[in-house]
């Protein structure tokens, strides 16, 4: 990783390196070929990757995979490209993410600072929530979104995530909270800062490391989640990965290989994204200097 | 009826008490020092007192008002933890000025008493940083401004200067005791270092096992110990304390004991009225600088007494030499003058300044 030699504790001799970074590059090729294969045939036409050679680089050069895949192709039995599904995702993703985060971290903050009776049997019972396996809560879910009223709508995706979600991110900010001095919200406290003023003042601005890893891990999963879309929302409401899979499978006639890349590169990046844009805020050492030492 | 009055207090978790009943009665402007080893639950009655731990019993009141069911932040205290509690995410002027903007006093005032705290602690130059740039001297600083600029009835302290190396805590400690002379404020202060609550205090509560064991003026508690514990965790070095059995001579009760020698010590006891424990055995306490050389011994004492005794160790100190020799089986140490030609091995007269000396009862622990 970062820094390589200067920090490594066992002197590497000149060919044993050799040794190591030949293998190191034969995986990262090997890990990065399905990559390079989608992107290079989403930019081809159809008939150059019909002809064989789904590695050798494009000849003629072409956006029209791309543009057909956004906008035009046929899904399901409307022919309207990926993009409202794309919104409907982003609509369920944002809402979701940012609500399982915020509750987890009141969530986390209730439990470590104010604790009461049964606290840690409420926990424990929230931890049990997130190893249910999906398919056990699919039918009485679809239950519960049917009296809400919810049944085959965007807000009702977002609640099941919701639901799924906070475990998780009760998890980690609980975990994260129980480290966090309980002297700074006495000290607080005595200040005259009520519950929600310090939550708001003293342990938000504090969380940064774990708001992120919190948000990436909620916004990978919620995103690439296709059980839970498949199952409650209806043709208007479907997420983006329901989508490509119709993309994928209902195409007649001929198959669009090099749309159904495109349509997957699409499905994938919001996540690389997060991954790039949070991850550079993953910044440690927020904590420093509230205490001793 | 004092300014802060512990009464009855009581502190349970679960079945286990931590704290016994407690009647404590501060007056307006003292200085109160709760002192003990570790676990003796200082901090719990402190937090008792800061509305942060709730009484299980009994009553807290600041000017005659019952403060049991109000609010730590509407008791007009303010605290500085050990771990002086900083919040990191706001620069030392934020930190100070929290408490009284969560108090709804506008920003012009609040910059202004910031200021002033400021300066009276000699941190305007820091006013802009983060607690992570400052050192343990300054965060403790900034601890105390943040307490400051409240300007509340009480202060309460919980072992503000243990995180300090030693020099910085003689220093932050004179800074302390010069506030306190210079605001008047109430103060109560937790340590376990009893040099702290010697030299800061107006009065002294000792505690152990969750009871107070002795309450009084630094000269009180190091003069006459209530009790063996108190004895022997006051003072540095801590007072000699050994077994001797009452006898009467001439109508003076004495004390004897056995020493290195197998001979007998032989020490004459002021207080005529101890001759009805005639025969009885005691724990004789006597501060290391009651037992020193013929020629340190304090003039103005009129029960100087000798006992020649083996040398067992020197321990030159600069300024004083501590001599250790064996009195009724136990080790005790004398503060000697540093000049004085003493080695181990010799047969020495230890002057001992009786007028200095208590008596404990074996049994229990108690002065007699
Ligand atoms: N939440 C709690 N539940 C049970 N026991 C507790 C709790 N908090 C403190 N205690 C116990 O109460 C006793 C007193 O604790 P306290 O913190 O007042 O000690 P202290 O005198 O401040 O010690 P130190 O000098 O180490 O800070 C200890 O024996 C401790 O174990
Ligand atoms: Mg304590």
């Amino acid at each position: 990783m970062a820094g390589g030699a200067s920090d490594t504790v066992v002197r590497t001799g000149r060919t044993s390196r050799f040794v190591i970074y030949t293998i190191l590059t034969v995986f990262c090729i090997y890990y990065l070929l399905p990559l390079y294969v989608m992107v290079v045939n989403s930019l081809k036409p159809l008939d150059e990757i019909r002809g064989g050679g789904m590695l050798s680089l494009p000849q003629a050069w072409t956006l029209a995979p791309w543009s057909s895949a956004w906008s035009t192709a046929q899904i399901g039995v409307e022919a309207t490209g990926l993009r409202p599904y794309f919104l409907n995702s982003i609509l369920m993703v944002v809402p979701a993410v940012v609500i399982s985060t915020l509750l987890g971290a009141l969530n986390g903050y209730v439990l470590t600072k104010w604790r009461f009776r049964g606290d840690t049997i409420i926990f424990g019972l929230m931890l049990f929530g997130c190893f249910i396996p999906f398919q056990m809560v699919l039918i009485p879910m679809a239950r519960m979104l049917g009296l809400m009223g919810l049944a085959g709508t965007v807000p009702g995706l977002v609640f099941v995530h919701l639901v799924y979600g906070i475990g998780f991110s009760t998890l980690y900010f609980r975990n994260y909270y129980a480290q966090f001095p309980t002297e700074l919200v006495r000290a607080a406290m005595i200040d005259g800062a009520g519950f929600f003023k310090i939550f708001q003042r003293i342990m938000l601005p504090s969380s940064g490391p774990i708001a992120v890893v919190c948000i990436i891990w909620q916004f990978t999963n919620i995103w690439n989640d296709f059980l839970f879309g498949a199952s409650f929302a209806d043709f208007d409401s479907q997420p983006m990965t329901v989508a490509l899979n119709n993309l994928v499978s209902s195409s007649t006639g001929v198959k669009e290989y090099n749309v159904h890349f495109a349509g997957a590169i699409m499905a994938a990046l919001p996540t690389l994204l997060v991954y790039v844009v949070a991850g550079r805020f993953f910044v440690r050492g927020l904590m420093a200097g509230s205490v001793k030492g | 009826m004092g300014f802060l009055d512990i009464k009855k207090a009581t502190k349970s978790y679960g079945a286990m008490q931590v704290l016994h009943e407690t009647n404590i009665s501060v007056e307006e402007g003292e200085f109160l020092v709760l002192v003990g080893p570790s676990g003796c639950g200082k901090s719990t009655l402190l937090n008792m007192i800061a509305g942060l731990e709730e009484v299980t019993s009994g009553e807290i009141a600041i000017r005659n008002q019952r403060m049991n069911e109000v609010r730590p932040a509407d008791r007009n205290i303010a605290m500085v933890f050990q771990s002086y509690a900083l919040y990191p995410n706001m620069n030392v002027a934020q930190n100070i000025a929290f408490g009284l903007e969560m108090h709804g006093v506008p920003k012009p005032k609040r910059d202004e008493a910031v200021r002033d705290v400021a300066e009276l602690l000699q941190i305007t130059q820091l006013l802009t940083r983060k607690p992570g740039q400052l050192s343990g001297g300054q965060r403790q600083r900034v601890a105390m401004g943040r307490a400051l600029v409240r300007d509340p009835d009480v202060f309460l302290f919980d072992e503000p200067l243990s995180n300090l190396d030693a020099k910085l805590r003689v220093d932050m400690r004179t800074e302390i005791k010069k506030l306190h002379q210079k605001l008047g404020t109430t103060i109560v202060y937790v340590t376990h270092d009893q040099i702290e609550a010697l030299t800061l205090s107006t009065r002294i509560a000792v505690m152990f096992g969750g009871h107070v064991q002795q309450l009084g003026t630094p000269k009180e508690i190091y003069d006459n110990p209530a009790n063996m514990f108190v004895a022997g965790f006051m003072g540095s070095p801590s007072m000699n304390l050994f077994q001797a059995k009452i006898a009467v001579a001439n109508g003076v009760p004495q004390a004897e004991f056995s020493l290195e020698s197998g001979q007998i010590g032989v020490l004459p006891i002021v207080d005529p009225s101890v001759a009805s424990h005639a025969g009885r055995s005691v724990i004789l306490g006597i501060r290391p600088e009651a037992i020193t050389d013929l020629d340190g011994a304090d003039r103005n004492s009129k029960a100087i007494h000798t006992v020649k005794a083996n040398v067992e160790i020197t321990e030159p100190a600069g300024s004083d030499t501590f001599v250790v020799s064996a009195f009724g089986g136990t080790e005790i140490t004398g503060r000697f003058r540093a000049d004085v030609d003493v080695k181990p091995g010799d047969v020495f007269p230890f002057a001992v300044n009786m007028e200095k000396a208590v008596l404990f009862d074996p049994e229990t622990e108690q002065r007699i």
